[in-house]
């Protein structure tokens, strides 16, 4: 029996036309798409068939998964999500054990070079043992479902850039899914954790097109991720102006005043964060009084404390600049002596 | 370890550190010196007075003022608004707290005693703007003017580069120049600081230091030897 067409399991659940019309809009136009485009993706969408996902989850806390899961309740996002047929995902499938791996080995077989690979989580090179599923090792794993991939997701700031695990000193030697896999179009959805509508909206436009949308340089969906948080804050006023919150709680913090001097990463964190928000729109990060803490960035674990404003150095300890003191006042007490002494011969020549 | 990172960490402490052992190799090597023993009768014993000539030599004399205003203006708009930029650009003076931070593990009052406010960005962006173009301006008026031109040497022009560069990319990332990631601007703007911290004791930038004590130094010669300041 063929898969079942995205349209009739929306409609099964309940989703109306105009609902569905309006959910097009919408995603269209965060894609960076006229909201003309919108009858093309009811159309492709109504039309398509429930592409198999496989999704492996490794060196990753499960926060990706509540965010994509759980954080928009039952809105028509998730329903999308669910018009997927996820034939793989340890966390959410009922199946355990051998059931589950059989599951995904029948699924990889049946769907071979048609699959959509999520993968969350960053993958350890160290010791196999650091990390395995029903005593598989990650890399293996990984290796084998995406040679039958027709695209992958790197979901999460651990898969795409190797996020917390990778983190200095790194004891598992965790890389992210791009280190490991060179032959397969790989698009990061970066973000600790990502945002839910990101993920929703590539789906749609891989459901849609049957092509990944544009990337940065860094293989993340433009639409999302092309501009900075910075950009399209709305403290940036009160950057502009200068004026600044000097402590989370000050005055200046409560009327709405940057965060750069509290350590916000904004200027260099490209997100979608100021302008798609979360908890259904409802807020980010620096709507609630924290500054961005960048972790839609590769390295973002390592770059000096969360509450060091940008602008400002690293300097571990002052021994170098100790030691600099030391040099320079050495050499201009020999420099003039050896003068005076120049001096004192010509006086006596 | 990506280029902003490198910039604001090893970078940035090797440049400081150089800049520092630079200028102190210099100014202890010219301090301490031996002065020349003057013989002869001083014409003015109160020599110190001589020290006004700091200020004097710091405003055009009127009888020079047709050759000299034009270095004048450009110089006083590239100073004020290069100083002005640097000292109250808000990321600016979060910088010098982290750089006292570092070095004695105090804040920027603790450092020299007092605090100071910062100014809007768009006062900032003006006078970086005005410094930029006194730069272009003196450049232009030094490859043109046959004599300036004649008496140039490298460290003419490399200062001048070293100069201009911070100015340029602090103006381009602080604009979020159109399709140039701004962690690469801050980058490339940290990375020309930290040249011009490494050129700085070793060319004529070092004027910074030596220029206020050179010309005390010659009024007080002048003022015992009867000259006119």
């Amino acid at each position: 029996m063929s898969a079942p067409l995205v349209g009739e399991l929306l409609r099964s659940r309940g989703v109306t036309r105009r609902d569905f019309m309006n959910f097009c809009t919408s995603t269209a136009l965060l894609l960076g798409l006229p909201a003309s485009m919108a009858p093309r993706f009811a159309a492709a969408l109504e039309q398509a068939r429930r592409p198999s996902v496989i999704w492996l989850p490794f060196q990753e806390c499960t926060g990706c998964t509540e965010s994509i899961t759980r954080a928009h309740g039952a809105t028509l996002e998730s329903l999308i999500f669910e018009a997927i047929s996820l034939d793989y995902q340890h966390t959410l499938q009922a199946a355990a054990g051998e059931a589950a791996e059989r599951a995904r080995e029948q699924a990889m077989r049946d769907n071979h070079g048609r699959y959509l690979l999520i993968v969350d989580g960053s993958v350890p090179t160290g010791n196999p043992g650091y990390s395995t599923i029903a005593g598989h090792d990650n890399r293996t794993m990984l290796e084998e479902a995406a040679a039958g991939a027709a695209a992958i997701i790197a979901l999460g700031t651990c898969a795409a850039f190797g996020g917390i695990p990778g983190a200095a000193p790194n004891p598992t030697r965790a890389v992210p899914v791009g280190e490991i896999v060179k032959d397969k179009p790989i698009i990061n959805v970066s973000g600790c954790p990502p945002i839910p509508v990101v993920i929703t909206s590539v789906l749609v436009q891989y459901l849609t097109f049957g092509k990944l949308p544009d990337l940065d340089a860094l293989g993340r969906p433009k639409a999302f991720y092309g501009q900075t948080i910075h950009d399209r804050c709305y403290r940036r006023p009160f950057y502009e102006r200068g004026q600044f919150a000097e402590s989370f709680d000050d005055a200046g913090a409560k009327a709405g005043w940057c965060l750069y001097k509290l350590g916000c990463r904004g200027p260099t964190t490209y997100n979608a964060c100021a302008t798609v928000k979360w908890n259904n729109g409802t807020s980010f990060p620096i709507e609630a009084g924290h500054g961005c803490i960048g972790c839609s960035e590769p390295g973002f674990w390592d770059k000096g404390g969360f509450y060091q404003p940008l602008s400002t150095g690293r300097w571990g300890d002052a021994r170098t600049v100790g030691t600099a003191v030391g040099v320079g006042a050495a050499l201009g007490i020999a420099s003039a002596a050896l003068a005076r002494k120049r001096q004192r011969d010509a006086e006596g020549g | 370890m990506d280029l902003l990172e490198f910039a604001r960490g090893p970078a940035l402490q090797w440049s400081i550190s150089i800049f520092i052992a630079g200028v102190l190799w210099r100014l202890l090597g010219v301090f301490l010196l031996r002065s020349k023993k003057d013989l002869s009768e001083p014409r003015n014993p109160a020599a110190w007075k001589g020290l006004r000539l700091i200020a004097l030599r710091s405003w055009p004399r009127r009888e020079f003022l047709e050759g000299t205003a034009f270095g004048e203006v450009m110089g006083y708009a590239f100073h004020v608004g290069f100083l002005v930029s640097l000292f109250f650009f808000a990321p600016h003076v979060l910088f010098f707290a982290d750089v006292a931070r570092g070095l004695i593990g105090t804040d920027l009052r603790g450092l020299v005693g007092f605090g100071w406010p910062t100014l809007p960005n768009g006062i900032i962006t003006l006078l970086s703007a005005i410094s930029v173009a006194a730069l272009l301006a003196v450049l232009v008026h030094r490859l043109v003017n046959p004599v300036k031109r004649l008496i140039s040497n490298f460290d003419d022009y490399f200062s001048w580069f070293v100069t201009f560069a911070p100015l340029v990319t602090g103006m381009a990332a602080f604009a979020h120049l159109a399709g140039w990631p701004y962690e690469r601007l801050l980058a490339y703007h940290l990375l020309s600081v930290e040249l011009l911290l490494v050129w700085f004791p070793f060319g004529k930038l070092m004027h910074a230091f030596t220029i206020f004590a050179a010309r005390g130094a010659t009024g007080m010669l002048f003022e015992r030897k009867g000259a006119s300041l």
